[in-house]
């Protein structure tokens, strides 16, 4: 019973991380059909951004306090970073779509191998605030404190994208923009400005997923971006593209069976069985769980 | 003489010039390390071709047929792998492995294929992704001690022919990257100008009107598919033998991207833009960390020096560029400025012609 409630925990924790990649990555494409090769490196931005500031914050005696202004950091260059991409990279090529795939690939690619040229190719290690390295007892399983961290962070970060998108007059756009753009377009919104708005949001959820992923492995590397990605897609797609509660709900279903499998199964197994459901998903609902624009 | 005649011709003696280069023992400085036939030097060459056909098999795909795959890497995986674990782990003679490579190489993608092919765009990328992706994660679980995990194994040289073993031998294995080059370019040449050929393109360009026309679009992207993954996994039992055994790095979906990088650097929907790419990154990739470590670069600043050591920021970077200036790639540059010469240069230049002033009007409709 306790490696199970540990599992389930475990399992929410990475699923938390999976969400706040995937939310950016579903707005982005339900609104600009863009596959975002990029969101990889933003997290990454984000993970090397609070580890350096936290690094140099050597004044401040206060650990918790030294994570929280890096994470802040990391957050601001993610959402600067993501904007600057859209402005300069993304717009330009407005509409064609694999150009602009093309070049979320290269960016990737140019991205991390500067990362690993500035602070090289091996991890660091990174110095985690003590109370999350400790563990709480829940019903009778040693649950490390970060969990709960990541957990509340997605749920947060889940409850403000809700009332944004439901409550405010970008969020109505932003919607509206993912059902039909053209008709957005023809009632005379400059859509556009929705683009990098929906990038710089994706950048900061991101670079979120990035800090929070420092102390879920303590450490960061050049490379975890990548990795975090693919299972991103996965939930992505599994979720169905544009829609954030369907992203949600895929999350914590792929986070919760690659714990299960790889422990109950063997190692491996979790990442097989995730994308076995992947390929079972998309062949009997090519529009994802939610059924919103795919393909 | 005529364009046909010299379109035979120049790559004809393009190949003889290449078959020669193990006889020259001439010092390029600068480009090489050491002289052309030396062993190193041919090595280098020899990947540069085999990925130059590689790139081709993953243009045919990509470019002819308009498939996004993000599971390449895969089947070229398959040759690699299976290869070695036949000849190292089963001990299989050379013949036997070779055909049981070549009936894999067959056999999945045509399941593979016929079930993904089901689905369209971002979700056939999405399953291609998938399926590479369980390849990945099996090579790194090491079922029953085959793949050897991250750590992989050499091949047993004792299993392979004589004339593959060595550095002495590098020669050979020079040659058989570029009969392997060769083979793959007469074929793509071949599929593309055949009848199914032109219904790939077809299928790029308008997969609905070729469905109205009363064809299958699932059966000819299906047959693509296969050519194009048997191909790549010839390509890995190449690769295998040029290397001391595989690598885990083969089956990412990095090496599957860095095939789309080659494709689009050289020009997609080209046989001789492909190559080029393929060529071009294979030997950047290998050279530019020279280049990082001359002296003309350690000499610079800091923020120059660092950004210009790591190859893959340099090829990130071009890459980009190349998207942005150059959408038909290197080879596009190369033809941009020159008239047309046949009717079907004409038509597809006055199409892109077309599209660019009807673009602009579509826009401003939308957003008027």
């Amino acid at each position: 019973m306790s490696t199970f409630v540990l599992l389930t925990i475990t399992g929410l924790g990475l699923g938390a991380m999976y969400f706040l990649i995937a939310s950016g990555l579903s707005l982005i494409y339900g609104l600009m059909g863009v596959l975002n090769f990029a969101h990889g490196f933003f997290l990454t931005v984000g993970a090397y951004g609070t580890w350096w500031m936290e690094l140099h914050l050597t004044g401040i005696g206060s650990i918790w306090l030294r994570y929280m202004i890096g994470a802040a950091f990391g957050i601001a260059l993610g959402a600067l970073v993501a904007g600057v991409v859209e402005l300069v990279l993304i717009r330009p090529l407005y509409q064609r779509h694999i150009e602009q795939v093309l070049v979320t690939v290269g960016l990737a690619i140019a991205g991390t191998a500067l990362v690993q040229a500035i602070w090289g190719a091996d991890q660091r290690a990174f110095v985690t605030p003590p109370w999350l390295n400790e563990t709480t007892d829940v019903l009778g399983a040693k649950v490390p404190n970060d969990r709960w961290l990541e957990i509340a962070t997605a749920a947060v970060v889940f409850v403000l994208l809700q009332l944004f998108l439901r409550r405010t007059r970008y969020g109505l756009i932003i919607r509206a923009g993912v059902e039909n753009r053209s008709m957005v377009q023809a009632l005379g919104i400059d859509v556009r400005k929705a683009f990098t708005l929906v990038f710089a949001i994706g950048g900061v959820a991101a670079a979120l997923a990035g800090a929070l992923s420092n102390v879920y492995f303590g450490s960061v590397t050049p490379e975890r971006g990548t990795s975090l990605l693919i299972f991103a897609f996965i939930v992505v797609v599994i979720g169905g593209l544009g829609s954030l509660g369907g992203s949600a709900v895929a999350s914590v279903v792929v986070g919760l069976s690659q714990q299960y499998a790889n422990y109950y199964g063997s190692t491996g197994m979790g990442e097989i069985v995730v994308i076995l459901l992947l390929g079972v998903v998309l062949l009997v609902r090519p529009r994802g769980l939610a059924g919103a624009v795919a393909t | 003489m005529s364009r046909r005649t010299w379109e035979i011709v120049l790559p004809a003696s393009l190949v003889v010039l290449l078959a020669f280069v193990p006889k020259i023992s001439a010092d390029i400085p600068r480009l090489f390390n050491g002289p052309l036939n030396s062993p190193g030097t041919l090595q280098l060459l020899a990947l540069c071709l085999l990925f130059g056909g590689v790139a081709l098999t993953y243009d045919l795909l990509f470019g002819y047929t308009g498939l996004l795959s993000f599971g390449h890497a895969f089947y070229f995986a398959v040759g690699v792998y299976f290869t070695a674990i036949a000849l190292t782990k089963w001990h299989w003679g050379f013949g036997p492995s070779l055909l049981f490579v070549a009936a894999l190489g067959l056999v999945l993608p045509t399941l593979i294929g016929a079930v993904s092919l089901r689905v369209g765009g971002i979700a056939f990328a999405m399953v291609t992704l998938a399926v590479a992706q369980v390849g990945a994660v099996l090579v790194i679980k090491n079922p029953r001690g085959w793949t050897g995990g991250e750590e992989a194994f050499g091949t047993d040289y004792a299993a392979l022919p004589d004339a593959f073993v060595g550095v002495l031998n590098t020669k050979n294995l020079y040659w058989l990257a570029l009969v392997y080059a060769v083979a793959v370019f007469l074929i793509v040449r071949w599929a593309v100008e055949s009848s199914p050929g032109r219904i790939w393109q077809a299928i790029r360009e308008n997969e609905q009107r070729v469905e109205v026309l009363g064809l299958h679009p699932h059966r000819y992207k299906l047959m693509a598919f296969v050519l194009s993954s048997f191909l790549a996994t010839a390509g890995g039992v190449v690769y295998l033998l040029l290397q001391t055994g595989p690598t885990p790095h083969v089956t990412s979906a990095d090496f599957t991207l860095t095939l789309l990088i080659m494709v689009v650097l050289g020009g997609a929907g080209t046989k001789w833009g492909a190559m080029i790419g393929g060529v071009l990154y294979t030997y950047l990739n290998n050279r530019l960390g020279a280049v990082g470590d001359s002296s003309t670069v350690q000499g610079l600043p800091e923020v120059l020096r660092v950004p210009l050591s790591e190859p893959l920021f340099l090829l990130g970077t071009l890459f980009i560029l190349i998207v942005f200036f150059a959408p038909g790639g290197i080879t596009g540059l190369a033809t941009r400025g020159r008239r047309p010469t046949s009717m079907r240069q004409l038509e597809s230049s006055l199409r892109a012609e077309r599209a660019e002033v009807t673009a602009p009007v579509q826009t401003t409709e939308e957003g008027a």
